[in-house]
């Protein structure tokens, strides 16, 4: 019991109540929620800053625009529909093509006009949106995702999750969609979540549903040893975004799209601590070692470099070895670390 | 430091709020336990004077200090005499005047008193008097004095043992040659307690006689005993003279102290003094109101006792609500389950109070299968959220109607309790959890229905829980200190229980490397 407690301690995992005891309240200023919690103003910001984000093909603020949508829509057989405010990923709508007079969604599933009009009503009322207010819909340019992730993600749009604290990006990964999220990179939804290393850009160990994995459940490939295109650039780009939102502690996800590159696409006030399984690493020794920084670089390369040489793994193969070893872990039935603490 | 604002706050509400209580337990003496009762003495005097037809005056003693007892009331039956009452330090006194008396006049004095919980009845304060100088004592009675005295002090250690042994000598049943010239042919009580007083002033201890009714249940017509109270130095301890034993038992009513008599009357020839007592039991916190108005507190004023009866009751459900709502904080971030709804589950947990926990749980899971159904129906005619979540309620209250019925012709009563589940809560449960169905998979959506019964199970049982309602409903200060435990807990950043499981993975690893 003592043994687990001190094993608990010098894991030093970041759990719920620490991330928005210490992390979000302290650095996130709510003020600027705003800005990260409406989409659309992300977006219109990151524009400003120069930062590529995906298209916006159109915007509906009210019940009666959606009559419009076939015009809206017109000529178009590839986008996204989500709303402004959505949280967790829901309530997003993936149109990959269209087949006999309905659209095809990413999973699959054909889908007629009336049923996305319903969708996009369900949005305005609320349904997906934080704390349930009125939301607007977003239509925008579906990314077509860089064929890197192919073997290793199920329909969807795999996309890099960067926690960035105080402009240094200080954990990163890769989320792929699986058969069971449906298309959504969300990791409670069932997506994979796949460690990257800040140093290299290469995915290490990877997670599904909570457990360890190191194949993708659907298409099996192994995750391990994915090297991330123009690294260095992407976790500039994920630092820039920290000036974009004001916020210390802060989520990015990024999707690489087959011919623009590195696209910005969402901020994130409150990113899960997931990220930590998939990472097998911990967070809090990480924010902490930048909560030490007395000064941040103003320029944001510096930044990503810095976290490339304070993240650094020293032991990336010793904890790929470990890696190898977690499926015994997964195996073994539940309860017992849970039971042991009870006791 | 960190959160020292917080600390302090907290701190200081929980001072205020155990502080208020205990001014509430020490002074007022509301029970913190519920169902408690205290037996109450209602003691009346009856005082039959024959007055000469001129102006007359009765002094009468009345109890001032009474250990062991609370003062709920006194009333004076006076009849045609004007009545004041003196306060002399040591003892009151009725002073019953009428400028013109004839004939036989009886007049009353009653007195209700509750048992002071927690009250000392072995020591008595009271303020030092003069030590006695050493009367000059007749012989033979002055050297048996003095050789009981000097045989007594050396088997005592202090002024209590020493009159204790000197009690027990003094009323020995076979007393020695010395007790007996001290008894010198002494009958009454009274006259045997002045004897040892003038006993004990042979060795300077300052004592005096105490007027004592031994309170018993239909006493009729009974006199006052006398009992001893020596002073030790910093305290009056009484004794049982006759028993030798330290302190006033349960029932014994400390009328007044010292020598002056009872009744003394002008103008009057007192005819007879007789005191009788009832015993009934009361619901504690009945008494601790009464004594607070008479010993003129504030605090009860304030407190739920002085609302009508049917809005205390609707006061004794909602004081729970906080308590829920502690179980709900703790529950989502030191447990760490999740629930739909931030405080549905102690709105649920309040309607289990009706339907029993069991009942509770069949009906509440029952509804929500039979509105989720019909949730998943609406589902198809792809209606905008609010119609649908109002087509939901309408469905949650036919279903209810249906059940109560259904159940009320089967002879089952408790269905019929179904009616007290909050329903807007329950359409919105039905339309979060069949969001959570189609969004994050079906075992997530029962996860956290399962979830939410379970903290409204907890819920109700803590909130079922007799001494805790009593307390906030008695004791509504206790709320500050709950808010002092909700703030200290916003606060928290430790793990989650859950979490514990979530990164087990990360904790194993650890351990390995």
């Amino acid at each position: 019991m003592i043994g687990f407690l001190r094993r608990v301690r010098e894991a030093g995992i970041l759990g719920m109540n620490q991330r928005n005891a210490d992390f979000i309240m302290e650095y996130n200023n709510r003020k600027y929620y705003p800005l990260v919690d409406d989409k659309l103003q992300t977006k219109k910001l990151a524009q400003d800053a120069g930062i590529r984000v995906p298209e916006l093909y159109g915007m509906i603020e009210i019940e009666r625009q959606i009559r419009q949508l076939s015009v809206m829509l017109d000529g178009r057989d590839d986008f996204v529909i989500k709303p402004a405010h959505g949280s967790g990923g829901n309530g997003i709508l993936v149109i990959a093509g269209q087949q006999h007079g309905q659209y095809r969604r990413a999973s699959g599933l054909l889908m007629p006009l009336e049923d996305v009009g319903h969708h996009v009503s369900n949005i305005l009322s609320g349904m997906h949106s934080l704390g349930g207010q009125a939301d607007k819909a977003v239509i925008e340019q579906r990314v077509q995702f860089d064929p890197l992730f192919d073997d290793i993600s199920y329909r969807g749009v795999p996309d890099i999750r960067t926690v960035v604290f105080r402009g240094v990006p200080v954990m990163a990964m890769v989320r792929l969609p699986t058969r069971r999220s449906d298309g959504k990179a969300n990791l409670h939804q069932g997506a994979v979540g796949a460690g990257l290393d800040i140093a290299t850009g290469q995915t290490t160990t990877a997670v599904c549903l909570d457990k360890p994995v190191h194949a993708h459940p659907d298409t099996g490939a192994p995750i391990k040893g994915i090297q991330i295109p123009g690294w260095l650039d992407l976790l500039t780009l994920a630092a820039r975004c920290h000036a974009l939102a004001h916020l210390g502690y802060l989520g990015v996800d990024i999707v690489l799209d087959r011919t623009q590159g590195p696209m910005m696409l969402e901020l994130n006030a409150r990113p899960g601590l997931s990220i930590q399984l998939a990472n097998r690493a911990s967070l809090r020794h990480r924010l902490r070692i930048i909560e030490a920084l007395d000064s941040i670089p103003e320029d944001a390369r510096e930044r990503a470099e810095l976290a490339r040489e304070l993240f650094a793994t020293p032991g990336l193969q010793e904890t790929a070895d470990v890696a190898g070893k977690t499926d015994d872990i997964a195996a073994e039935p539940s309860g017992t670390n849970l039971s042991r603490v009870s006791l | 430091m960190k959160n020292l604002h917080l600390k302090i706050l907290a701190f200081t509400l929980i001072a205020v709020g155990v502080g208020l209580m205990w001014h509430k337990v020490t002074t007022l003496g509301l029970p913190l336990t519920p169902d408690e009762e205290t037996t109450i003495w209602t003691v009346e005097a009856r005082i039959k004077v024959e007055a000469e037809g001129g102006p007359a005056q009765v002094n009468f003693m009345l109890p001032g200090n009474l250990p062991g007892f609370n003062v709920l009331r006194e009333d004076f039956v006076s009849g045609r005499f004007g009545l004041s009452r003196e306060n002399d330090g040591l003892n009151r006194q009725a002073l019953w005047t009428a400028r013109r008396a004839d004939g036989q006049q009886t007049l009353y004095y009653r007195l209700q008193i509750a048992d002071a919980q927690n009250a000392s009845r072995t020591s008595v304060d009271g303020s030092q008097p003069p030590y006695p100088a050493v009367p000059e004592y007749s012989e033979p009675y002055g050297s048996a004095a003095l050789t009981v005295l000097d045989e007594v002090r050396q088997e005592s250690a202090d002024i209590a043992s020493f009159t204790r042994r000197l009690l027990n000598r003094y009323y020995h049943e076979s007393p020695d040659e010395h007790v007996q010239v001290l008894r010198g042919g002494i009958e009454d009580d009274l006259t045997h307690v002045e004897n040892v007083i003038h006993i004990l002033a042979g060795a300077r201890i300052p004592a005096r006689a105490a007027h004592v009714l031994e309170l018993r249940e239909g006493m009729r017509r009974v006199d006052t005993v006398p009992y001893l109270e020596v002073y030790t130095g910093s305290e009056w301890v009484p004794f049982n003279p006759t028993a030798g034993q330290r302190g006033y038992g349960e029932s014994t009513l400390v009328w007044y102290r010292g020598d002056a008599p009872l009744l003394y009357t002008s103008g009057a020839n007192a005819i007879d003094v007789g005191f009788s007592a009832a015993r009934t039991a009361r619901a504690v916190v009945d008494v601790a109101e009464q004594r607070a108005e008479l010993i003129g507190s504030r605090v009860m004023d304030f407190s739920l006792f002085s609302l009508p009866v049917d809005t205390q009751n609707v006061y004794r459900t909602l004081m729970l609500v906080p308590i829920g709502a502690l179980v709900v904080v703790f529950m989502r971030n030191v447990v760490g389950v999740k629930t739909f709804g931030t405080f549905m589950p102690v709105l649920i947990a309040l309607a289990f109070r009706e339907t029993q926990l069991l009942w509770g749980i069949i009906l509440f899971t029952s509804l929500v299968a039979m509105g989720l159904t019909f949730r998943f129906y609406l589902e198809r005619l792809k209606l905008l959220l609010v119609p649908r979540v109002a087509s939901v309620l309408v469905a949650v209250v036919l279903l209810m109607m249906s059940m109560s019925i259904v159940s009320h012709h089967l002879g089952l009563e408790y269905g019929l309790s179904i009616a007290l589940f909050p329903m807007v809560i329950l359409a919105m449960t039905i339309e979060r959890m069949s969001l959570v169905w189609e969004e994050e998979g079906a075992s997530n959506a029962i996860q956290q229905g399962v979830g939410s019964l379970v903290v409204a199970a907890i819920g109700y049982g803590v909130m079922n829980y007799p001494p805790l309602a009593h307390l906030v409903f008695v004791f509504p200060e206790s709320l500050l200190i709950i808010l002092a435990i909700m703030l200290l807990m916003g606060r928290y950043s430790g793990f989650r229980l859950t979490e514990f499981w979530r990164f087990r993975s990360l904790f194993r690893e650890t351990s390995r490397t």
